[in-house]
């Protein structure tokens, strides 16, 4: 009656086959029938093609949503967060107050604050910033060294301007980010998870403002990648911490408020990205998806939100990772995949609370919808942190957000 | 050593308060303490003619701008270190300990203190339960503590919500002393910085802050072969620590200044124990050229950097950090590596630690000495290192919290006891050292206050 659930994986990472394999899963190859397939996002977008025809049935489940790069180019989850602003504003919604200088006061949200089609830099911009080429159609040319303006070959090329944070939060003189882990099952309603074992990955280099540093890769880019090839990476912890010594560190130094406030705003952060491109995302009910948020802190205890990653890293650098990264597969697919059966897309996609494992729930829009919408605008207009800031004493509700 | 004592006549009372019932063990321990600094200098300088570095030297110009400019990332900093190795590591001063007699004592005599069968042959004055129990009071089943009653399925209301509210209080009133009777129920995370400061009775003062920045002009001006022996601690310890790591920097900033503050001899005061001694070159023997090295006394050992780590978390900026250290090493530190007969002493723990576990768990003692796992030889170094490095910070913090309330290091003899209780369903199935070993690897899951809770409160005795 139950057979097994039959995989397939593009992606040949042991974290990944070990889950498959002790939940007794038997892998095939992606021309036979199969229930479950953890896809890169190249395969993604093959899959749901208008060409390729597939259609997937009631008992396959793929790990990404069709268009998620409405989440993960840069670019467009500018455009997305802009269009869902502006929709806030225009319902008159008190979630898109703005302050004096014109500045939104709760979904100012992101680094970037320009998109632009061709770039033309100033030149002596009052900030630094960081240029990334967002979405590579054709390479670009640099047209005249003096005024740093770049020529774009074809008009299809979208540049973001990131506003550079020069007053990172720096721990024992370190600058570093943040990986959080976002579990997305459905996004009409919205009903999102949050891994409670992110971590904070840092530099090895000392962090300095001053621009002859500016070059230096290793002091400015936290990516694991890349600081894996400074000399000073370390093999044991692989120069991260977990998310709850940031939070012992910042308690016992700035104090509790502004700790738990900092954590609320990061939830705050994801869920209203993900609010923003919910509208455009194409709802497959044959789809899940895990994100890699990535967050700086600023020496105000401002969350940023840098980017969103699609098909968050799955090497370990340390065993330590491995264990993580382990774990994390383990509970997302204890939730996608149910009772790690052979799946069934109707099904309400509501897990009992018992399988959640490290995540909790971040979002559950019908869950909110139940309670009345407007008590979210509500709560968060009041900022009231006291009493009800840090855990939630109501069991089955979202743990998290103080401001539901 | 006779001299010293002379020219501390007025401290001399004190001193004999201190030992007060144990004068009999002076003698022993001068005579242990004398042939271990023996050995311990013997291997500093041999270390040091291998080498062919001096002791001390003053740096040139040039290098003391580097480092200057330097101070804030001396991690980055990657001398070869491969020649220089530890003075000694905690299993060397276990030797010493099991080796301590007291050459006036017989076994045979004693009716009183029975057959000891752990590796401590020195007949101390130690604490049963039932008086742990009396002197720990506050950690007692019925009484609210951080560490258990602030788990996430308490309703704060219960306990933390006015545990925090006293706690702002006493802050408010500036009272050491309430501070310190408080904090014996754990302290909450966002004031335990300021309620250490205040039992530690430290405040930041200019003065402080200027005799922190001499101690750094110290470092710059002048490089000591001991230098080398704290950054080869740091690499070995504290950088792959997955907590203290990004502390790295901190550590060195603290350790160096450190082993140049002479302040830090006064503790030898209440210390059996004498600072080691150097010559000034070309005058060996001459008493009037002798200088204590390092100049506050203290030789670093592997695993001492763990000491300052766990401070980290608590204060970021680097006077006060060294401040909150340097009293905490020589209120509490100095006994985990020197031999005395105090209470808290190293050797007290080790002796109150064995008594424990044969009196309360003796299948498991018997079991574990019989596979030749000799619990001390595993729990010594938690002790020593006040678990620094073996409790994950949270825990370790609130167990640091009890060592100041009740200003004494007994319950590290107890928690080691305790990890013990807890995993001795397993350990009494294992077969080896090395396997009594691997049960106790990891202590990062551990909760502490549950532990010591039911070890002393809900052990039937």
């Amino acid at each position: 009656m139950a057979g097994k659930v039959k995989w397939v994986t593009d992606i040949e990472k042991s974290v990944l086959i070990n889950n498959f394999e002790k939940r007794g899963w038997v892998q095939v190859t992606e021309n036979e029938d199969w229930n479950f397939y953890w896809m890169s996002v190249q395969t993604i977008r093959n899959v749901f093609s208008v060409e390729a025809g597939y259609r997937l049935s009631d008992d396959q489940i793929v790990n990404h949503f069709p268009n998620h790069y409405e989440l993960t180019r840069k670019d467009l989850m500018v455009k997305n967060i802009k269009r869902y602003r502006k929709e806030l504003e225009k319902e008159g919604s008190p979630l898109a107050e703005k302050d004096e200088n014109g500045k939104y006061l709760y979904l100012g949200l992101c680094v970037f604050h320009r998109l632009m089609f061709s770039v033309n830099i100033p030149r002596r911009p009052v900030q630094p910033w960081i240029m990334i080429l967002s979405h590579r159609f054709k390479k670009c040319v640099p047209k005249d060294s003096k005024t740093s303006s770049f020529v774009s070959q074809s008009n299809k090329e979208a540049y973001v301007i990131s506003l550079y944070i020069n007053n990172p939060l720096l721990i024992g003189g370190r600058k570093f980010d943040l990986r959080l882990y976002v579990l997305v099952s459905t996004y009409r309603p919205l009903r999102c998870y949050m891994y409670k074992l992110g971590f904070c990955r840092f530099c090895t280099v000392k962090y300095t403002p001053s621009t002859s540093e500016l070059d230096n890769m290793f002091v400015h880019l936290t990516n694991v990648a890349i600081q894996k090839h400074g000399e000073d990476y370390n093999h044991i912890h692989g120069g991260k911490w977990t998310v709850s010594n940031l939070r012992l560190y910042l308690e016992s130094t700035r104090g509790k408020e502004v700790t738990s406030k900092l954590f609320d705003e990061i939830h705050w952060i994801i869920v209203q990205s993900l609010k923003a491109v919910a509208p455009v995302m194409n709802n497959d009910k044959h789809c899940f998806e895990c994100y890699g948020y990535d967050i700086i802190i600023d020496d105000k205890l401002k969350p940023w939100l840098i980017e969103v990653n699609a098909s968050p890293s799955l090497t370990s650098s340390t065993a330590n990772d491995r264990i993580l990264k382990y774990n994390l597969i383990n509970d997302t697919l204890n939730i996608a995949v149910p009772n790690g059966e052979i799946p069934d897309c109707k099904w309400n996609k509501s897990p009992p609370k018992e399988v959640l494992g490290n995540y909790e729930i971040l979002y559950d829009e019908e869950l909110a919808q139940g309670d009345g919408a407007d008590r979210e605008l509500r709560s968060r207009q009041g900022q009231s942190l006291g009493p009800r800031a840090g855990r939630s004493r109501d069991s089955g509700r979202a743990v998290l957000t103080t401001w539901k | 050593m006779l001299q010293e004592e002379s020219d501390l006549s007025l401290i001399i009372a004190q001193i004999v308060q201190k030992l007060k019932g144990s004068n009999l063990y002076s003698q022993l321990e001068r005579q242990a303490w004398g042939s271990w600094e023996k050995r311990i200098l013997k291997s500093l300088n041999s270390m040091c003619t291998e080498l062919s570095i001096p002791l001390a030297r003053k740096r040139p110009v040039g290098e003391q701008k580097e480092l200057l400019n330097k101070w804030n990332e001396m991690g980055t900093d990657e001398p070869d270190l491969s020649l220089f190795r530890p003075v000694y590591a905690p299993k060397d001063f276990l030797e010493v300990l099991i080796n301590l007699r007291n050459p006036n004592y017989e076994n045979g005599d004693s009716l009183s203190f029975r057959t000891h069968l752990g590796l401590i042959q020195v007949p101390l004055k130690v604490k049963d339960i039932p008086e742990l129990k009396e002197c720990f009071v506050e950690l007692g089943l019925n009484i609210g503590q951080l560490g258990i009653d602030d788990s996430t399925q308490v309703p704060p209301e219960l306990f933390e919500n006015e545990h925090v509210r006293i706690g702002q209080k006493v802050l408010a009133q500036q009272d050491s002393a309430a501070a310190q009777q408080y904090i014996r129920q754990g302290s909450p995370t966002a004031l335990r910085a300021e309620l250490w400061a205040l039992i530690l009775n430290i405040s930041s003062q200019p003065e402080d802050v200027l005799y922190y920045e001499q101690l750094k002009t110290n470092v710059i001006q002048h490089d000591l072969l001991v230098d080398s022996l704290i950054y080869k601690d740091v690499k070995l310890t504290a950088s792959n620590d997955d907590y203290y790591f990004v502390f790295e920097d901190y550590l060195y900033q603290v350790l160096l200044c450190f082993s140049r503050d002479t302040s830090v001899l006064s503790h030898f005061a209440f210390n059996s124990a004498s600072p080691p001694k150097s010559y000034i070159r070309g005058k060996l023997g001459l008493e009037e050229y002798a200088v204590f090295y390092p100049p506050n006394g203290v030789i670093p050992f592997h695993g001492f950097s763990m000491y300052v780590a766990p401070l980290c978390f608590l204060y970021h900026e680097p006077s006060k950090l060294y401040q909150i250290f340097r009293e905490m090493y020589v209120r509490f530190f100095f006994r985990l590596h020197s031999i005395s007969s105090h209470p808290s002493g190293i050797v007290s723990l080790c002796l109150l630690f064995e008594t424990l576990l044969q009196t309360y768990l003796p299948q498991l003692f018997y079991h574990l000495r019989e596979i030749g796992a000799q619990p001390l030889r595993i729990s010594f170094k938690w002790m020593v290192r006040a678990f620094s490095g073996y409790l994950a910070t949270d825990q370790l913090l609130l167990l640091w919290d009890r060592i100041l309330g009740y200003n004494s290091l007994e319950i590290l003899a107890v928690l080691a006891a305790a990890v013990f209780a807890f995993r001795a369903v397993n350990l009494m199935e294992v077969t080896s050292l090395a396997a009594a070993e691997a049960v106790l690897a990891d202590l990062s899951t551990l909760k502490v206050m549950p532990l010591l809770q039911i070890f002393l409160f809900a052990t039937v005795t």
